[in-house]
């Protein structure tokens, strides 16, 4: 029988193994930043060891990092202390790191592929759940915690047990207005956020190999959301022209060979998934969530769910919860639900797709007054692009902030924060109580219904203006 | 993490039962960027009382905690195993410990003993009496020895399963066990596909 790509990465990355034992697994790639990476390197020194392969690992500032006045020192003082840490156990142990104000600066998952050190069939971690992203190269990458941190950094490898393995078939066009966002915020709402629990996801059919690498990234960023560590995409002559002439990719006779064996990276016609799930893309609307889990999402025309419409009695107290918090009645449109922040950012939709696309409906607009809007570039590099061809002024001039790179309010570890009530729409992932700022409420977007919605001053579609 | 084949050091009687992971150390201890450094937070609550046994003179320098039973029990902090090492502990002696406190202990190498409650009671009173009593713990014949405080040799076994045993002799913590297979770490290497990419600086 055959196998499944995830099944032949792992394979190919098998150190040892034992009955009884999880698998050794090689990691190609560790990505680190500040936030769980201190107690990691800390351990390191207790034990007197040393990186292994500091060559395979990267360091960047992006967690709690300001969007503001990046040439003045970090005011808050528990991420200065944060971000100081990182650059000493840096140079210290000799891994390359891009601080702030470097043009490689920026969210560890946009910088990754940005600098092409994210290449189809590697392993990558990361001490961040949505390590995850990397797979839309046809990479398994997943998120691990601080003490898998340090066992990687001390022997470049990780024991794991391999997960079994879904897949997410999606075939059909999408229509005009609908994104990728629309498409993972649609699958999650259909499996659920425990769904892919135990699983790594391979998003499959012919709208999947319709989308750029960017729109890739969005799905297998917000795999973890749907419970899965980890979610891929075959890669493809879109993922091989994207990862061409960056700074990493191989060059000449390698990347002749890098090819051969990238183009083998596929499922076999033969093998079997453990569990797949279909989507037809013709039927997808533009997506929003209403409640406070990523799978609490419905198509924008909807209206708010009366929770006893549920069948589960734990997803009707979970409603129940999630519309107290998001103060929301059943019935109401969600196209009439008026929100006071519009955040485009994150290691969703961060990238300069995502800035594009808004700025092409923002083009010449101005946003509601009632709106603050926040646009914050996932890099460093990102921005320059952006301001390169222009978009910065089209955010500028329709009323909209134009920040430096960072998470910022995807998850307000920085200044970047809701205050207690504010309603937000928002392109990242997680729309969790609190978590944009204490008391905030969440409804996830695209990019495309971030940039309508800050217009109209409710949540809306470009369609709707 | 240290091998631990056998220990000798003097002893802190903890007369408490019950000590949770949040009176081992408080939350607000747990923002540090570090593993060490948390012996200051370290039953933060009962430093401030002079009589409170850690801070009585004739207790200082001692490597193994006496404590009652129940110890650790409460919130799964790994940072509750690193404040009591850090601290100097190198052995916790008690009639019962929580099961998540155990099992992070024995991953950081710090030794849990399980003894009979009237064992603990001897040794509470030889080393209330004298503060110097040597106590050794050895986990190779899985005893523990002291002077009691009559004045009679004491040897009391303690059961720990081969398994934990094995891997705290050889000093072990997963990382410890991956490191007993680097050779094939490194042939794994040697096979790595050139055009895979490294992350040293590029050529502009
Ligand atoms: S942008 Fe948000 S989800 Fe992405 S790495 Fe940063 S905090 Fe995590």
């Amino acid at each position: 029988m055959g196998k499944t790509l995830a099944e032949k990465i792992w394979a190919d990355h098998v150190v040892t193994s034992a009955q009884g034992e999880p698998d050794l697994l090689y990691i190609d790639l560790h990505l680190i930043h500040e936030v769980t990476s201190p107690q990691a390197f800390d351990g390191l020194r207790m034990a007197n060891r040393k990186v292994r392969r500091p060559d395979l690992t990267i360091a960047t500032e992006d967690h709690n990092v300001p969007t503001l006045n990046i040439d003045k020192p970090i005011a808050d003082p528990v991420s200065a202390l944060q971000v100081e840490t990182l650059r000493k156990n840096c140079a210290e142990f000799g891994v390359r790191i891009h601080s702030l104000g470097d043009v490689e600066q920026g969210i560890v998952h946009v910088v990754g592929p940005q600098l092409g050190l994210t290449q189809p069939g590697m392993t990558i971690v990361c001490g961040d759940s949505h390590t995850s992203t990397h797979g839309a190269f046809g990479a398994l990458a997943f998120g691990i915690g601080t003490s898998e941190v340090e066992h990687v950094l001390a022997t470049q490898t990780l024991p794991l047990k391999r997960p079994k393995t879904m897949a997410i078939n999606v075939e059909g066009k999408l229509k005009p207005g609908v994104t990728s966002k629309d498409i993972i915020l649609a699958v999650i709402a259909k499996i659920g956020t425990g769904g892919g629990q135990g699983f790594i996801l391979e998003y499959r059919g012919s709208a999947i190999r319709a989308l750029s690498m960017e729109a890739r990234m969005t799905i297998c960023n917000m795999s973890i959301e749907a419970g899965a560590r980890a979610g891929l995409i075959a890669p493809d002559e879109t993922t091989f022209t994207y990862v061409k002439n960056r700074p990493h990719a191989p060059t000449g006779a390698d990347w002749e060979k890098a090819l051969a064996y990238w183009q083998n990276l596929q499922t076999d016609a033969d093998a079997k998934f453990d569990q797949e799930v279909f989507i037809n893309a013709d039927e997808l609307e533009p997506f929003v969530t209403w409640g406070t889990n990523p799978g609490q999402g419905l198509p924008l025309n909807s209206v708010v769910p009366d929770p006893k419409s549920f069948k589960d009695p734990v997803e009707i107290s979970a409603a129940e919860r999630a519309l107290q918090y998001m103060d929301l009645k059943p019935g109401t449109p969600l196209k009439q639900i008026k929100v006071d922040t519009v955040f485009l950012g994150s290691c969703t939709n961060g990238r300069i797709e995502d800035l594009r696309s808004a700025a092409a409906i923002l083009k010449g607009k101005k946003i509601n007054p009632a709106i603050t809007m926040l646009v914050v570039p996932g890099s460093a590099r990102v921005r320059v692009q952006a301001e390169q061809e222009g978009l910065d002024q089209v955010f500028l001039q329709a009323g909209a902030q134009w920040r430096s790179a960072g998470c910022s309010m995807c998850l307000g570890m920085n200044p970047d924060q809701l205050k207690p009530g504010e309603r937000a729409a928002s392109t990242s992932n997680r729309n969790f109580e609190g978590r944009q700022g204490k008391g905030g409420r969440t409804h996830l977007v695209s990019p495309l219904v971030a940039a309508a919605t800050a217009i109209k001053g409710t949540l809306a579609s470009p369609a709707d203006l | 993490m240290d091998k631990f084949i056998a220990h000798s050091g003097t002893a802190i009687p903890l007369r408490r039962s019950n000590v949770d992971t949040d009176q081992i150390i408080p939350a607000v201890y747990l923002k540090r960027i570090t593993k060490s450094g948390f012996e200051d937070g370290l039953f933060a609550a009962w430093r401030s009382d002079p009589n409170f046994e850690l801070n009585q003179s004739k207790y200082q320098g001692a490597t193994i905690l006496v404590a009652g039973p129940d110890f650790g029990t409460g919130s799964s902090r790994e940072h509750a195993v690193w404040a009591l090492q850090n601290y100097g502990f190198k052995v916790v002696l008690s009639s019962r410990f929580a099961d998540i406190f155990r099992g992070n202990s024995q991953k950081a190498g710090l030794l849990t003993v399980i003894l009979a409650q009237n064992e603990i009671e001897d040794i509470w009173l030889a080393i209330e009496k004298d503060s110097t009593t040597q106590i050794t713990v050895d986990l190779n014949s899985r005893n523990v020895e002291f002077k009691d405080a009559t004045g009679n040799q004491r040897k009391l076994n303690f059961e720990i399963d081969d398994y934990t045993r094995w891997r705290l002799m050889e000093g072990l913590d997963d990382i410890g066990l991956t490191f007993t297979k680097i050779d094939k770490v490194e042939n794994f290497e040697k096979s790595r596909q050139g055009f895979k990419p490294q992350t040293i600086p590029v050529k502009s």
